[in-house]
Order: structure tokens, then sequence, then C-alpha cells
């Protein structure tokens, strides 16, 4: 390491302080009220410390704190922040500049708005270097080094490109690089994985813990989602409402939550291979308390299935679990801030669910169905079927054609050639030709919930035009109540509404005309797992109850297997896949849904990370599409002829060269677990 | 909730004093012949180029008429004219671009060609023919005006209805079947209000400017108003003999532009703040 002191200088007396990062008794304001109280926590270099609440829990607002970053109107009640030993809040202006180039580096969400669109990656990289003070003649070798060091692939000709000619996951490990260029002793990502492809996300988290072993970094890793947050990090701690309530190795956490709120978000996350009808999600009730909104007694009590009355007259102390001596900062040990821990376990998965139930007639049958963006083929000749009151699950990697063929389904894409029937009858291309009837047989759930409701009506109005416009039968309150909306919101205009809130809002809008088929396009994907959960317990009450099909798309294969009856798998706009849930997930199954699986691993048996051959979109031969990343190709095959589609029993169709004995599965998801066949209804 | 707002920020002195700019030749316009201390054509040569003092302080022209008086009765045009010709230009504005941005194809086409041939026309040419045709006279003058800002505010608002259009509400409305003024007027109308805001108040300034200008070319108003663009012009052979004659006006036109632009500014940032 080439950094030197930083004037403002070391803690002078006191107790020698541990190198890496220390926060010591951080409490932080904002004018609404206190948002941080009295965090401790200890990360030593080398090692990778996880960051999880759900939104509003403060998280961000620590994990900027920690390069002495405080929005306007914020103030330190208290505490300190030291990285090897400096303290970072008490830093001067210019002193605090000069640390920041040299000390700490942030990795932000959006890999795409951190790098400048206008400049190639390798200049990015060696603009950061040139800062550094680094001579001209070194700057292109160390580049390069940097580049490859985040294992980039062909890194010369890598270096030449621009930002869009990169995918998410590549453009995220160039912004890391950047960030390794200053060799920074602490390195803090905030939700650096959030919106890339299953996959894509282990390849990047993978090399985060790497690269933080070998530079000696001490890493802070900001996420909502736990699960995740255990494949990377070495410790993790759980924030809520301001307040670390448990702390401790991974492992231990993980396996042993002794929080009923840690508890809480393992509970809500759907784990792959576990669908509804053996483990239904649990839900937390209620919301984190807001800035400002005060109590006596654990902040959790109100949500908490274990509370008693002590909890809620005292706010407990964060306590180890096995005592390992005093010490001004947790040491390392599993320590928890409750009264009762451990009062809550984990659920158990029920018992294995009854066989499938015979699925219904078919109701929507897409044959042939073939979509061009110009010269790119989005969707190549895809025949999918749907039943009444089945959801089948779409899963591919983005830009796989998923939305492409929502779209087509609904009417708002682009004509092309290929039919959609629906109960036999055809359905135009475009929403515009189609008769009132169709339109309010078949509806549409969007992805992002903050542009889905109109923001000047208020909730009220939105259902009002829904049941007026599609002829429902229901009433506002009745509608909104089956989604789980309270009566107060109704009057509410959705800036008031959290993002679960507003597609619950979307969900009772889709149904307002009682459809047969609602497409729900990455409908969860862009909120926190515990909020996720009830928007899924929602879409999944919502078709138990009226017997509505989804097409369900999503880039999680848990949610997916959590919801699906059946799934088919897209790669590349062809449909490699489509069967029983159970069995596509489980396998044996295409080599592509083997590598989405194994993505998905809780345990770290991922395969080897196989880099996608740069596409040509109109070179595509007859042969398979997959053939280039495939680790099973058979030469002179899989490139040069088309994969029949092969069916194994129940309807399981594989498009694949591969004797249907020697196709992939997933070992861990055996075939006897819950994961086999699970067909509520 | 419990949630502490911030409290209302009380206005400023530059949203103050632009308002009682404005205010105050807005009293102008409406009430001068009440306010005005001698009638405004009223001549009397013996008091020719009379410098400014008591009896007329702001002096005499060269027909001895109060350049005061004639200050005040001349906000009436502008402040008839200009917010009438933005009012008509963003009306239209906002209607095609909502149009053309919410229907697309062949109409959006057609609109925005025909708006290009607009833009490209010269103003100054296209006023002095339609003056010819139609005659001087305020009605005129507000729809040239108007005429020539309707591309910018359809360009602006088409460009904000673009936006708008490909969000999931939108895709909503549509697959629930809202017809198309329905789909215009409840879903993407709301949600432009912001530009056509935008648009009104930038409109409000330049067609200050923009009357006066015409006036001072001699395209505005009828001959002998005391209106500031034809005083300008009118009085600009003495400049050097009667300099606070041409001044008065000229002042007259900056401050009022001065302040509608300065007023819409803050007014702006307030209502973003709510």
């Amino acid at each position: 390491m080439t950094a030197g002191p930083v004037k403002g200088g070391p803690v002078a007396g006191g107790p020698v302080m541990p190198p890496g990062l220390v926060v010591d008794g951080l409490s932080v304001a904002y004018p609404a009220g206190p948002v941080l109280h009295d965090i401790r926590l200890a990360v030593r270099p080398g090692e990778t410390f996880g960051l999880v609440g759900e939104s509003g829990c403060g998280k961000t607002t620590l994990g900027y704190l920690l390069g002495g970053h405080l929005e306007a109107g914020g103030r330190v009640l208290g505490g300190r922040v030291l990285v090897d030993g400096v303290d970072v809040l008490a830093l001067r202006p210019a002193a605090l500049r000069r640390w920041r180039a040299s000390h700490v580096a942030f990795v932000h969400q959006e890999a795409a708005s951190s790098l400048d669109p206008t400049m190639r990656v390798g200049r990015q990289v060696a603009h950061v270097l040139r800062a550094q003070g680094l001579p001209r003649q070194a700057v292109a070798a160390r580049a390069r080094e940097l580049l490859s060091r985040v294992r980039l692939p062909d890194v010369d000709a890598l270096a030449r490109r621009y930002p869009h000619q990169l995918s998410g996951g590549q453009q995220q490990r160039v912004v890391i690089a950047c960030a390794l260029a200053t060799r920074p002793r602490l390195l803090v990502l905030d939700e650096p994985t959030t919106g890339l492809d299953a996959s894509v996300q282990h390849e990047v988290l993978g090399l985060l813990t790497g690269l933080a072993t070998e530079l000696a970094t001490a890493v802070v890793l900001v996420s909502h989602d736990l699960p995740l947050v255990g494949q990377a990090c070495d410790r993790v701690g759980v924030l809520y409402a301001g307040r670390l309530v448990e702390v401790g190795p991974v492992g231990e956490v993980l396996a042993a939550p002794a929080h009923p709120y840690t508890v809480a978000l393992l509970d809500s996350a759907p784990t792959l291979g576990v669908p509804r009808a053996a483990r239904p999600l649990a839900t937390i009730p209620g919301r984190p308390p807001r800035p400002g909104e005060t109590g006596a007694g654990c902040r959790f009590a109100p949500r908490c299935p274990a509370a008693v009355d002590a909890c809620r007259s005292a706010e407990p102390a964060l306590a180890e679990l096995a005592p390992a001596g005093a010490a001004l900062v947790p040491s390392g040990g599993h320590a928890v801030r409750c009264l009762r821990p451990g009062a809550v376990g984990r659920a158990a998965p029920g018992a294995r669910p009854a066989p499938a139930g015979r699925p219904g007639p078919v109701l929507l049958q897409v044959r042939g169905l073939t979509r061009r963006y110009g010269r790119t083929v989005a969707l190549d000749n895809v025949d999918l079927t749907i039943h009444h009151g089945e959801v089948v699950g779409l899963v591919g990697e983005s830009g796989s054609g998923k939305t492409t063929l929502a779209r087509a389904v609904v009417g708002l894409g682009p004509p092309g050639e290929g039919d959609v029937l629906l109960d036999g009858q055809e359905l135009p291309a475009r929403v515009t030709q189609r008769s009132r009837q169709l339109r309010r047989r078949v509806q549409m759930v969007f992805q992002n919930p903050d542009t889905t409701l109109n923001p000047e009506h208020r909730v009220r109005h939105i259902l009002h035009r829904a049941i007026r416009t599609l002829r429902g039968h229901d009433d506002v309150p009745a509608l909104a109540r089956r989604a789980q909306l309270d009566d107060d919101l109704l009057d509410c205009l959705p800036a008031r509404l959290s993002g679960g809130q507003k597609q619950r809002v979307a969900i009772a809008r889709s149904f307002a005309g009682s459809p047969s088929l609602v497409v729900c396009d990455e409908p969860v994907s862009a909120l926190d797992v515990s909020v996720q959960a009830g928007v899924l317990e929602t879409l999944a009450r919502q078709r138990d109850r009226t017997g509505t099909s989804y097409l369900f798309i999503s880039h999680d294969l848990a949610v997916v297997g959590y919801l699906a009856d059946r799934v088919a798998v897209l790669y590349r706009g062809v449909l490699v896949e489509q069967g029983p849930a159970g069995q596509v997930l489980a396998g044996p199954h295409h080599p592509y849904t083997a590598r989405l699986v194994a993505a998905t691993a809780p345990t770290a048996a991922a395969p080897a990370f196989v880099e996608p051959a740069p596409v040509d979109p109109a070179g595509d031969g007859p042969g398979c599409r997959y053939a280039s990343r495939c680790p099973y190709r058979i030469a002179g095959r899989c490139d040069r002829v088309a994969p029949p589609a092969v069916a194994l029993d129940d309807g399981h169709l594989v498009r694949c060269h591969l004797d249907p004995a020697s196709l992939p599965s997933a070992a861990w998801l055996a075939p006897g677990s819950p994961a086999a066949a699970a067909r509520p209804g | 909730m419990a949630v502490a707002t911030h409290a209302p920020r009380r206005p400023g002195p530059v949203l103050v004093g632009s308002a009682a700019v404005v205010a105050a030749w807005v009293v102008c316009a409406a009430f001068w012949p009440h306010l005005v201390p001698y009638d405004p054509d009223l001549q009397a040569p013996a008091d020719r180029f009379l410098p400014p003092g008591p009896d007329h302080w702001l002096g005499a022209d060269h027909y001895g008429r109060d350049v005061l008086s004639r200050l005040v009765a001349g906000a009436r045009p502008v402040l008839v004219v200009a917010p009438l010709a933005a009012l008509v230009s963003v009306a239209a504005g906002t209607a095609l671009g909502l149009l053309a941005g919410a229907v697309r194809g062949w109409f959006d086409g057609l609109v925005m060609r025909l708006l290009d041939a607009v833009v490209v026309f010269p103003v100054i040419i296209a006023a002095v023919l339609f003056i010819a045709l139609l005659g001087r006279s305020a009605p005129v003058l507000v729809l040239v005006i108007a005429a020539a800002f309707v591309p910018l505010v359809t360009r602006s608002v088409r460009a904000a209805t673009l936006v708008e259009r490909e969000k999931p509400y939108v895709e909503a409305a549509r697959l629930r079947g809202e017809p198309l003024w329905s789909l215009v007027v409840r879903e993407l109308l709301p949600n432009v209000r912001g530009t056509v805001l935008v648009e009104a108040t930038t409109r409000l300034g330049d067609a200050i400017f923009a009357a006066a200008t015409l006036s001072f070319l001699g395209l505005g108003q009828p001959p002998g108003s005391p209106d500031w663009g034809s005083s300008v012009a009118d009085n600009r052979l003495w400049l050097q003999l009667a300099p606070w004659t041409v001044l008065a006006p000229a002042l007259a036109i900056g401050s009022l532009v001065v302040a509608v632009a300065l007023l819409t500014d803050r007014l702006r940032r307030q209502l973003g703040r709510s």
C-alpha cells in the first residue's frame, strides 16, 4: 500500500485502534428525527461486511457516512468513524477531500450512470490513475492490470469500447476497477448487483470477496437481500430503524438467526425449489418506523410475533450471544439486540403438497411468434401454451425476449409473424384492434412501481377508471380490499404510497374487469425482499379466488418457482425449455437452465462462469444459439444443426441435442424434494 | 403522521419586488384614465421638449404631450396584447403538441413539418404581410405573435408527451381501452402541466418584447398610440434634444420584461417546492 498518513491525523491518546473500519457509537439525526442510533461495528482489512435491512432503515445513510458524506440537514449526534485510526468525521473539509481521494471508494447501484458514456472504458480507468498522480507511462499498464483483475475478458479490446457496448455486469466490473484504482482502505458498495441477472450477480459478488482479501481492503456491502449477502460476506449486520439488531459471522446469522427481524427477513425470501404450496412466504406485518416516530422499548416490538410486555418498556442493548469478554466494539462474535434471542425460529417447509391436479382447458396459445427489431430477432418462432387457472413462469436473462413476448401477448408490441389465440379466438397484434371483451380479458402488471400509476390521479380515481373502462362489477373499495389495500389509501396520490402498495394498486387495477389472463412483467423485482413477499401473496390469493391465469415473468428463479405451475425458459428469443415447474428447476434440464439454477444456488456450488462470446445479432447460424456458451456442446453438431424439441414426461420439452439421459440436473434440488411438481388447487 | 415538514418559506425580496413592478403596470393598464395627470394626447406647443420638472415629472415630447401620462396610458396596449398572445400560443401549442405526441404516425409528421414551415418564415416579414392584409389592430398583433410562438410551444409539449406516453401508466390506460381524448386529457395533460407552465411564463416575457418590437417598427398599434414601442420610435429623432422622451418608455419595457421574467421564475420555484 502506498497510501500515507493524512493530515487531521490519527487519534491521539486512547486505546490503539485496530486497522480497518471501526464505527464507534455513531448516532445521526435528520430534521425529521434520529436515523442512526449507537452503531458499533468493526471491519478488518480483507474482510467483507454485509449491511442489510429494508428501505428506510438507515443503511444508505450509514454507508455514505463511512466516507464522511452526510446529506444536507443531517447532524452527527455522537460517535466516530475510524478508518485505519483516522477519525473521518473530524477531518477538515480539505483534509477530508484528500483522504477520500486516496482512502475510500464507492460503488453505486447504477453502473451505467457511474461511467462517462462518451469515454472509452480504458481511458476512464486511466483517468482515475492520472488523478492519483501516476506517471503517464505507467498508466496504461496499470489500467490494463486493473481491468484484468476484475476478470474482464479480452482486456485490450474491451478497453477500447464505450460503456454502452458492455453488458450490465461488465459495466459494474469496470466501475469496481475504477474504485480499486485508488487502492482504497475502505470500499463501500451500495446495492452493487441490484438490477443485474442472477448469474451476473453471482459473478460480481464472487469477484468482490476475492479482491477484498487480495488487496486487504475493508469492504462494506449494503443490500436489502440477506440471502444474497450471505454468498459474498464474511460477517453481516442487520439494520432496523437505525439500529444494528443483529451482527455476526454470516454462517451463524443465516443458519441460526437470533433476532425475530432477521428471521422474518429470511422467511420472506423465497427459496429455490420451495413452492408456495410447501411453504407460504412470511410477510412482516406493518412497516418500519419512520424517522421521528419514537416509542419506548424495542423498535421491532410492534411487528414482532414473540414480543412480550418487557419488550415494549425498555430497549434491549446489543449483547453478544456467547460473551467473549467486554469489548468496545463487537469483536466478531454473534451479537443481537433482543430480550428473547432465538424466540422465533425459521419456518420449516411443510409436508409435500398433493400431486398436481389436472390443468384446465387451454386458455392462451402462442404459435410461431416471431418479433424483430431491425436486424435483431427478439423472438424466434416461440410456441407457448397457458391453461385456465395456471401460472406459467417465464425466465431468462435480460435481453432474452421476455418482455417482448409479454408485450406481444397484451398487444403493446410491434406486429410480426405468428398467432396468439385466447380460447381459440385470434388476438389482434395491436391492442387498439382488440374488442372491448378481449381487452378486458388480457391485462398486465408492469415492472416499475414508480411509473405504473398516473402520479396525478388518486388511487380511488385510478381504480374507478379501470372499473368504468373494463366494465367491472366491483366497487372501488371492494376491489382495493381484495388486493390487501387499506381504505385510507384510496384518497392518496401515488407519491404517498410505498413500492409494495403501488404494485398492489396496479394488481387491483388489472383485476378490475375479471381478466382471464394477467401478464406480470417482473412485478416484484424493484421491491425489497420483505415487501416482495406481500405482493407475491396478493397475486397468489387473487389467482386462488378468481382462477385467473398468469404469465409471470421474472429473472429470479426462486420467485418463479414459488408461484409458477409451469416454467418456460427463454434464451435469446428461443424457448429452450418448458414444463412443470419442479421438473424444469430440478432437472434433468437444458444446459442453459442448469446455469440459471446454479446461479441461484444458496451454496457455493456455482459452476465456472463462461463469459458469453460477443453476439452478432444477424450472424446466428442454424445451430443452437446457446452453443457458444454451452459446456456440454457437441462440436460440429450443436453449432450447425438446429436442436430438436425433445419431449420428456409430463409435457416437459427440452430443445437440445443432448441425449435426455445426459442432460444436467441440479443434484441439491433432488426430485424427491417439495420442488417436484406442486400445483395448488 | 408526525413527520415534520419544512415551514413554508417567506417570499424573498426578489419575488416581492418583481410582483410589485408587474402589479404597478397592471394597475396603470387597467385604470390609466384615473391616474394620468394630463390627457396623454393633449398637445401643448408651449411645453415642447420641456425637461422633467414639477409640472411634467418626466418632461414633455415634441408635441408638448406629457411623457408620464403617455407612459401610464401606454401600459395598456402591451398588457392586453402580450398576455393574450401568450395564452393563444400556449393553448394552441399544448393542444397540438399533446395530440402529435399521443397519436404519432402521419398526423405527427404533418403537424411538425407544417410548424417547421412556420418557423423558417421570418417573423417580421410575416408580420408585415399580415398587417398589410388585415390592417393595424390589436387582434392582428395578437395573432401574429401567437403564430410565431405556437411551433416553439408545440415542440416542448410534444417532447414532454413523448416521454410520458412510454410510461406504464399510459400503456395501462391503452390496455383498458381509454379513448384518445381521455388518454390526452386525463392521463397525459396533467403530467405535462409543468412543461406547459414553463412555456406559458417564458412566452409571456417574449410576447411583451415582441409586441414592443413590432410597435417600434410601426407594425403594431395605430399611429399616435401612447404605446411604448411606438413612443420610442416616434421620439428617437429627438434623442439628443430630449433623451427623456425615449428613455422613459424604453425603461418601462425593460422593467416589465425583467419583472415578468423574475416573477415567473420565482413562482415556478415556489410551485416546485410544494
